[in-house]
């Protein structure tokens, strides 16, 4: 057996009322593409960012190549060969794919030899890429190829990957495994951070398996199925959703070829989307981040106005209605960033439901506010969701995300939508509520209402949906029923590799 | 009304003049705001500047004494800024209000010994024969040494932010101060130190009004300057070339109604002495459509745990 | 080492406790100010917090307390509207002057005419010139983006020019001798702005500021508008999607705040100024901010800080006279409130910790 290139011993984490990472150890070969697994919530970026100096371990210790390892800040662990790859890159929109590659390097070359050899290991590992391009204009999955050749251009000894693939296409999902594989093979270890069993099975060669900071097991993926592993991970058996039969109804609500400009610098505009969704039927609408999916809520919520005679809901032009006309019509909606824009996050929950419940549920009478009845309805969220919480005077940012992404789903659902359209349902949240917030989905479309779920959770999507479109550049595929669809073809509906035309023509 | 009595020659040099307090403040609040930071107190900063440079030059009879003074006094104000806002997370619109407001007074307060009393004349640089070329010696060849400094200021900040890795740091941490923390930057420390450049920058421009300009210390004598200088960073869109032109444009509207008042057109005073600050809200509302250069975490408070 | 750590709620200690201990720590440096200024501290803050309320000439003083408070509370409640709302009208100096310009010229316009409708046609003016002036800013914002603390605040420097131009020119009073400064309304009747019981210091504006604060009250907590004022400040994606027109409630905030500075400035110019004159304006429409903060942007709080505030300027007088306190020394001491206050406010929502422990 080699000698292991990083080593972590009884590394202990914890912040005040959560032990994020309880006693990990863990050991990474040269060579090795290491999986480290686990839900939302079970310690992994912690864990990461210790390794990477962004966070100091309350106890334990690492070495790195035989040395101690005690990275004090960032520029420490680069120092020592160790590079990290964001969930949520590191970017700058306003500066040049050169720019911030040099930001993220300790001495970098003058800035004409740094782009010839930005050039040189992009062709190098496969990952085009145009120095000059301002990074503001780049999609999600070349935005990610700029933080790896960021990486690449320190020939890091570890590469750390939290969540690579949850930007990606299919098929560029694919080009990044190529990648990695190549650089294994040059002798760089990886630890891949993922929830995707299916992934780690095809890319990792080891695996360790964190739930509620600690390390629950170890294996090897190929050998272990993925419900072994899932089992591990989420500690109990799961719960499947159940579908409704399919009858479906009236169209309910209905886009014209929707064009819509793009609301901000680095925005994506809508372009002629046509969609009929029918009431009972679930919608779900697929897509790598960035493709307008924001921009489609903010335009079905009211938030944009749209020109008239492009959205219809039971027949009735709604385009230059606002969010309140169109909530009392019956069209609902949850957006995708819960802080901020779907709950205001210094206020209450009974503020907060106040918010958007306040049509439906009665709650003001002539524009004077019944703060007695919404209190009322935060209770109910909070008993209906199970929203673990002290009660409906807590601020909206001392939840958890999850315990958050169930108050602002039910909030909506228990309006007793007609249409309800959620970005991102099950975002952050673990298995268990996940499978309750698709189930009240489910529920709301047997009882004959009408559901559009946006997701990058592909699995998710097929689970649930009768329909699949995706958005790609802000453009809408046509519908497809979701029973026989393939992944391949899923791939090409959301539009291949972006950026990889040339190479894959 | 006598237009004759404006001379053109006179009139630009004197515009170099007047532009040189705004170049030098709007200069300094650039580079704050390309670190992401909005100081609204760069008023205060400047009637500080204004009274520290005087005094010093005063008691020690060296302007250019005065104007280290005033660079220091600004800066030394505005640290109270950076406490208040990477420190205390305090909200910058408030804070740099706050510091304004401080500044009108503690600038009177010193300055209550000092009015009327007369400062040493800032000598011109001696350009020798090239003072002399006609028209041109006179606009540009027979000025101090602070407004040429003011010139090189603008270069040197245009080079510092397209050329050196400085530069691009502070435009990261303007632009996305949660991955410049995450790449190991200190956006605090960066930030604090864009702060006090700038305070230093409008320090230096405040004592050009009061010992160049004027010259001579009254309560209030910055009148609204500093406001001017941070509308010209929008109007520039950050670019410091674009600020030397908007000083320019402002400086030459300041002298024009100057030299009309004094020409005795039939434009009541009141009227004159309004226009640079209506010019003002013109510029703005022409180029508020061009925010797209505008950093991009401007004005937000950045807490490293987040 | 100590850090800042988030609080996963506002505290609400800190909240109530944050003004006490600025207005403390004031104080303290402020006695230290005036230690450096060659004056006895505990004298001189005497002076200026126990002399007006309860010292000889109290019965003179604490008139004018109302008569100071009145203008900075009604003021600091409009500018709270719109401050809770990330609008920040700075501006209120210049509409306090184009206010009182109003209501006066409307008085000096119906000279020597004695009817009863004219003291309400000049508040309504009043009301409409300081809500007119905010208008621009408000209207250059929505139409076209333009920042309104720079807009709002050059209006200031307009309208002093304004003022200068009309107290020398258009509303000069023609029986002054040329002195520059209109006819005295406190001379005229109709117009004048009357205490409504002698000697109290109780004009109509106190009224009107005492009104104000109720109606920012009921409409903060029991009204959706007001429920879209505080949403907007905390998450302005939230409250547009809530349904919180940006565009309206800019002009609302900024008008409302305007039309509250303007009628500042015509009760004052009907009543304790009783003129207008070139020096008219003496910084209300900027000390309010302060108010509204020290008041942390509450009806209820602000009353109380607009008391504080007008304490300090009648203290300072009093001080300036009896022991030679430059009249700056007091607008520092202001300053140095409003600093401290957002100094200490950082503990509402964050506490220290101490150890080398980092934030989650």
């Amino acid at each position: 057996m080699t000698t292991p290139l990083i080593r972590l011993d009884g590394l202990t984490k914890a912040y005040p009322g959560v032990r994020a990472n309880d006693d990990v150890s863990l050991e990474i070969a040269p060579s090795e593409i290491h999986a480290l697994l686990g839900e939302n919530g079970a310690g992994k970026s912690t864990l990461v960012k210790m390794i990477y100096g962004l966070v100091k371990p309350d106890s334990g210790n690492m070495t790195l190549a035989g040395a101690a390892y005690d990275p004090q800040e960032p520029r420490a662990a680069r120092a020592a060969g160790v590079a990290m790859v964001f969930q949520h890159f590191s970017l700058f929109d306003a500066l040049s794919v050169a720019e911030n590659v040099a930001l993220g390097m300790e001495d970098p070359p003058a800035m004409r030899d740094l782009s010839q050899r930005i050039k040189d290991v992009s062709e190098t590992y496969g990952l085009p890429l145009n120095p000059s391009r301002r990074v503001g204009d780049l999609s999600a999955g070349e935005r990610q190829r700029v933080e790896i050749i960021r990486c690449l251009l320190q020939d890091p000894k570890l590469l750390i990957m939290d969540e690579p693939t949850s930007v990606l296409t299919p098929q560029e999902v694919e080009i990044l495994f190529q990648t990695l594989r190549k650089l294994s093979a040059e002798g760089t270890a990886i630890l891949y951070i993922s929830h995707k069993l299916e992934e780690i099975r095809t890319l990792c060669n080891s695996a360790t398996i964190l739930r509620g900071g600690k390390v629950v097991g170890k294996c090897n993926p190929r050998d272990a199925t993925a419900r072994e592993m899932a089992e591990l991970m989420v500690g109990k058996g799961l719960s499947v959703p159940a579908r409704s039969g399919k009858s479906h109804g009236l169209v309910a609500l209905e886009l014209e070829r929707l064009s819509m400009p793009a609301p901000s610098n680095f925005g994506m505009p809508l372009r002629d989307i046509s969609l009929q969704v029918r009431s009972g039927e679930v919608m779900g609408i697929g897509g790598v981040a960035g493709n307008g999916q924001d921009e489609l809520l903010q335009a079905l919520s009211g938030e944009t106005r749209a020109p008239g005679k492009r959205i219809w809901l039971f027949g009735e032009d709604i385009g230059a209605r606002g969010p309140r006309s169109r909530r009392a019509k019956g069209l609902l909606c949850a957006p995708e960033e819960r802080l901020g824009h779907a709950a205001a996050p210094n206020m209450t929950l009974t503020e907060n439901a106040m918010l958007t419940g306040s049509l439906r549920r009665g709650l003001e009478r002539n524009g004077f506010l019944d703060w007695r009845a919404a209190r009322n309805f935060a209770e109910e969220i909070i008993a209906r969701f199970d929203v673990r919480t002290p009660g409906p005077n807590n601020a909206a940012r001392a939840l958890s995300g999850g315990n958050l992404q169930k108050f602002v789903v039910g909030r909506e659902v228990l309006q007793d939508p007609k249409v309800l359209v959620v970005n991102q349902p099950t975002w952050g949240v673990d298995a268990a509520a996940a499978a309750a917030i698709r189930q009240a989905l489910l529920d709301l479309a047997a009882a004959g209402g009408t559901v559009i779920v946006i997701s990058q959770d592909l699995d998710e999507l097929m689970e649930i949906s009768d329909r699949f479109a995706a958005l790609n550049e802000g453009r809408l595929s046509d519908p497809r029923d979701t029973a026989g669809l393939t992944i391949e073809e899923i791939g090409l509906m959301l539009g291949g590799a972006h950026g990889m035309e040339v190479a894959h023509v | 009304m006598d237009l004759s009595a404006i001379n053109p020659v006179l009139l630009l040099a004197a515009l170099l003049a007047a532009a040189t307090p705004i170049l030098l403040a709007a200069t300094g609040e650039l580079i704050a705001e390309k670190a992401g930071v909005l100081n609204l107190g760069v008023e205060g900063m400047m009637i500080t500047g204004a009274i520290c440079g005087f005094a010093t030059a005063v008691e020690t009879g060296s302007p250019l004494l005065g104007f280290a003074a005033a660079a220091v006094g600004g800066a030394a104000l505005s640290l109270l800024f950076a406490f208040l806002t990477q420190v205390a997370l305090a909200n910058q619109v408030a804070s740099g209000l706050a510091l304004t407001l401080f500044g009108l007074g503690l600038s009177a307060l010193l300055g209550q010994s000092y009015v009327g009393v007369k400062p040493p004349r800032m000598e011109d640089v001696n350009f020798g024969p090239l003072a002399d070329i006609p028209l041109i010696g006179r606009i540009f060849f027979q000025h101090d040494l602070v407004l040429y400094l003011g010139v090189v200021l603008v270069a040197s900040v245009w080079a510092f932010l397209k050329y050196t890795r400085s530069g691009l740091i502070l435009k990261a941490v303007g632009e996305n101060h949660d991955a410049a923390h995450a790449l190991g930057y200190k956006v605090v420390r960066i930030r604090t130190l864009a702060i006090m450049f700038g305070g230093a920058c409008a320090g230096a421009g405040g004592a050009y009004i009061s010992l160049v300009r004027v010259p001579q210390w009254t309560e209030g004598m910055t009148a609204g300057v500093g406001w001017i200088a941070l509308a010209l960073v929008v109007f520039a869109s950050w670019k410091p070339w674009r600020v030397l032109l908007g000083a320019y444009l402002f400086g030459g509207i300041t002298q024009l109604q100057l030299n009309l008042q004094g020409a005795g057109v039939a434009i009541p005073v009141e009227y004159l002495a309004m226009s640079p600050y209506i010019i003002t809200i013109v510029v703005l509302v022409l180029l508020s459509a061009d925010k797209a250069q505008a950093p991009a975490s401007l004005g937000r408070t950045f807490h490293a745990s987040q | 080492m100590i850090r800042l750590v988030k609080r996963p709620q506002p505290s609400a200690a800190w909240s109530y406790g944050a003004p006490l201990l600025a207005v403390l720590a004031t104080i303290l440096a402020g006695g230290l100010l005036f230690f450096f200024l060659g004056k006895n501290p505990g004298e001189a803050i005497a002076t200026i917090f126990w002399e007006p309320l309860f010292g000889e000439f109290a019965f003179f003083y604490r008139p004018q307390l109302l008569i100071k408070g009145a203008p900075l509370v009604l003021i600091a409640i409009g500018l709270s509207l719109g401050f809770k709302a990330g609008i920040w009208n700075i501006g209120a100096e210049g509409q306090y002057i184009i206010g009182a310009l109003c209501g006066a010229g409307v008085a000096l316009a119906m000279y020597p005419l004695n009817v009863f409708w004219l003291f309400p046609a000049m508040v309504l003016a009043g009301a409409l010139g300081g809500w007119a002036w905010a208008m621009i800013p408000a209207l250059l914002k929505t139409r076209f983006g333009t920042n309104e603390i720079l807009v709002s605040l050059m209006l200031v420097y307009v309208a002093e020019q304004f003022l200068a131009s009309m107290s020398l020119g258009l509303m000069k009073n023609p029986e002054g001798f040329g002195f520059p400064g209109s006819r005295n309304l406190q001379q005229y009747p109709a117009a004048h702005n009357a205490e409504i019981i002698a000697n109290t210091g109780l004009h109509w504006g106190v009224l009107a500021a005492l009104i104000s604060v109720i109606f920012a009250y009921v409409l903060l907590t029991r009204h959706r508008l007001g429920f879209s004022i505080r949403v907007t400040g905390d998450a302005p994606r939230a409250a547009t999607f809530s349904g919180v027109s940006p565009k309206r409630l800019v002009i609302f905030c900024l008008g409302t705040s305007g039309a509250l500075a303007g009628l500042a400035g015509l009760f004052e110019v009907a009543g304790p100024a009783g003129q207008v004159t070139i020096d008219f304006n003496v910084g209300y429409g900027f000390t309010a901010i302060i108010v509204a903060f020290l008041g942390r942007l509450h009806p209820v709080g602000i009353l109380l800080a607009g008391g504080l505030m007008a304490l300090t300027y009648i203290g300072g007088d009093i001080a300036q006279s009896q022991l030679g306190l430059p009249a700056a020394a007091i607008q520092i001491f202001q300053g140095m409130l409003l600093f401290f206050l957002l100094a200490i406010d950082v503990f509402t929502n964050y506490r220290l910790q101490i150890g080398r422990q980092e934030a989650a």
